[in-house]
């Protein structure tokens, strides 16, 4: 079966769970911004939680079904529907051959996830469905969705398939403000002792360049640097470093002024010196925070984001152990 | 020379061999980080050589943040022993100096640019006391470079120049980055050579263009069928000056399926090397070009 792509929304791409494996050759991890999301629409229709979705970023796509198939639609808060009837998210619904599923507005979150049953079926590349678009790799064609696009989707059995949603309280939402949990590293020791209180204490908002490779923010105090001849092949600004990786996850301050959070479609490497790295627990937040929302960086230990980190995962098991 | 370790968050290490730039400290690098992987431990994702760096990307669920950390150290001092040997390769790349699309990109930035009344190559030269812009272009495709690092985009490398510190073609980037760099830019920032694999945003400053794919995802080009990415840390490069008519002629014999990089087996040893460069260089021009 297939999906015809009507309106393609304002970026939207094929993502599975990312492509890991390839960044020290400059290829990102790509796939969903928010895994969790990702995995929790695979489960409601019954595939595999790395089945290929699509990411729809700020703003739904209308496409149009020629098979029958369960969908369900989480992450951003922008409602389903199926031509023209609403539905809602966090659960799965049956689309009949012939319906067009479309959306409404953005309310809550930044980017929506589409779970087709059976799983969109684009080629394997270098392990992964996902689209990495400056690579032109993955996904469809290399690219995001276009108008005309014909979606391939794997085959699959709906018969016995029963509708399901989940609680509220195993959904994910950023709170207000947007706290970013990191910890402070690699070359933290670089900015003054005000300049890390600074960091710490002011309310950065998102900035409109907000993507899959980096969510930039502005609005808090430039860093000031603590002197230090600048190091050979380093370049001349007090920022720069001899380039070397960046983490995913990795906040780096260009010049000092704004940081930029490097998320899954990542440049791998690089010239600018980071100040830490976001929590591997509070990466799939990013993905869902809007321009313009108010977020704080707040330093945490490594025993703190391990605790994070394993309440993640008892937060995705009670998803499984509720819908199997 | 002193090696820093941090923690990269809950899932990376981040490894500092040395804070500026230099031959032994890559060595080092490419050293640790090929004990590790030799070591297949468990828990570790990805490992990840740069320049002067790498870093490590792990599983916290499977190893401990410390214990990972430990581990780390403890290779440090399994490799300071190590001869630093590289068996690789030489590759030839043409490169189309001061043409036409690299002209066209550089004059569209020019407010971002250091110089804004001349050009990146103009600029290159006078500021690394070059009497004309031919004599810069002769430096630059005259000696070879060494990969130390890849990455930023898909298949870019960053080069590093075999010769000594002070004849080392040095440039600031530009001073604001630009939004578009054509692809197969030859590039320059600090002390690195760069090839933009996909066009996009770059700081570096630009001098030419080859006709030689790096990347190819869709592997249809020849040299690239097996893997869609040519470089790795550990090549050795070197650069040749092409005209406009060998340019497209490259690019036609790329299209027929018919161009194949010049290309060597080449072993370099760093004390060799470090004992006489000029002569060491013509050593691995000579397994490009002679045997």
């Amino acid at each position: 079966m297939s999906i015809k792509v009507i309106t393609p929304g304002l970026s939207t791409s094929v993502q599975d769970l990312g492509r890991p494996g390839y960044y020290h050759l400059g290829i990102p991890l790509s796939g969903g911004m928010d895994r969790y999301a990702l995995r929790v629409s695979n489960l409601l229709v019954g595939n595999d939680e790395g089945a290929a979705v699509l990411e729809a970023a700020f703003m739904g796509p209308e496409l149009l079904f020629n098979k029958d198939a369960i969908v369900a639609v989480t992450g951003a808060g922008m409602l389903p529907k199926v031509d023209g009837e609403a539905k809602s998210t966090w659960a799965s619904f049956v689309i009949k051959a012939g319906q067009t599923l479309s959306f409404d507005f953005l309310t809550s979150g930044a980017r929506a996830y589409i779970a087709v049953s059976g799983g969109i079926d684009v080629p394997i590349i270098l392990g992964s469905r996902s689209t990495y678009t400056l690579g032109a790799l993955g996904g469809f064609e290399g690219r995001g969705l276009a108008a005309q696009d014909e979606l391939p989707i794997n085959e699959c059995d709906i018969s016995k398939h029963t509708e399901k949603s989940i609680d509220e309280s195993l959904r994910n939402l950023p709170q207000k403000p947007g706290e970013l949990r990191f910890i402070p590293g690699i070359y933290w020791h670089r900015i003054t002792e005000k300049s890390q209180a600074t960091f710490i204490n002011d309310t950065w908002k998102v900035a409109p360049e907000a993507d899959r490779i980096g969510y930039r923010f502005k609005g808090g105090e430039a860093l000031d640097f603590v002197d230090r001849e600048q190091a050979f092949g380093a370049g001349s600004d007090p920022s720069n470093i001899v380039d070397s990786c960046y983490p995913y996850g990795s906040i780096q301050v260009p010049s000092g002024s704004e940081p930029i959070v490097l998320h899954r479609d990542a440049v791998s490497g690089g010239g600018y010196f980071m100040v830490g790295v976001v929590i591997s627990a509070d990466m799939d937040l990013i993905g869902q925070l809007q321009p313009n929302k108010p977020s704080t960086f707040v330093p945490v230990t490594m025993e703190e984001a391990l605790i994070a980190r394993r309440e993640r995962k008892e937060k995705l098991s009670k998803v499984r152990d509720f819908l199997s | 020379m002193k090696t820093r370790y941090s923690f990269g968050g809950d899932e990376h290490i981040f490894v500092e061999v040395d804070k500026e730039m230099s031959l032994e400290a890559f060595f080092k690098s490419l050293a640790m980080t090929n004990q590790i992987k030799e070591k297949n431990i468990d828990g570790i994702i990805e490992v990840c050589p740069a320049n002067a760096s790498f870093q490590i990307k792990y599983d916290p669920d499977k190893i401990h943040p410390n214990d990972m950390m430990d581990t780390l150290v403890g290779i440090e001092n399994d490799v300071d022993h190590i001869e630093n040997v590289l068996e690789t390769r030489i590759i030839e790349i043409p490169v189309y100096y001061n043409d036409p699309w690299t002209h066209e990109t550089l004059m569209r930035f020019r407010e971002r640019h250091q110089d804004p009344d001349g050009t990146d190559l103009e600029y290159g030269a006078r500021i690394n006391n070059f009497d004309s812009v031919d004599d810069f272009i002769n430096a630059h495709q005259e000696t070879p470079w060494i990969v130390t690092m890849v990455g930023f985009v898909a298949g870019l490398p960053f080069m590093y120049q075999l010769v000594d510190r002070e004849h080392q073609i040095e440039v600031p980037k530009y001073l604001r980055p630009r939004t578009d760099t054509p692809k197969h830019t030859v590039g320059h920032g600090g002390c690195f050579s760069c090839i933009y694999s996909v066009r996009g945003a770059g700081g570096y400053q630009m001098f030419g263009v080859t006709p030689m794919p790096i990347f190819d995802p869709n592997q249809k080009v020849n040299h690239l069928k097996d893997f869609m990415l040519f470089f790795k840390p550990g090549d050795i490069v070197k650069y040749r000056s092409v005209d406009r008519d060998e340019y497209d002629q490259i690019l036609l014999d790329v299209e027929e399926g018919t161009f194949e990089p010049l290309t060597k087996p080449v072993t370099f040893v760093l004390d060799d090397f470090n004992n006489d460069m000029e002569g060491y260089n013509k050593v691995i021009k000579e397994a490009l070009y002679v045997n």
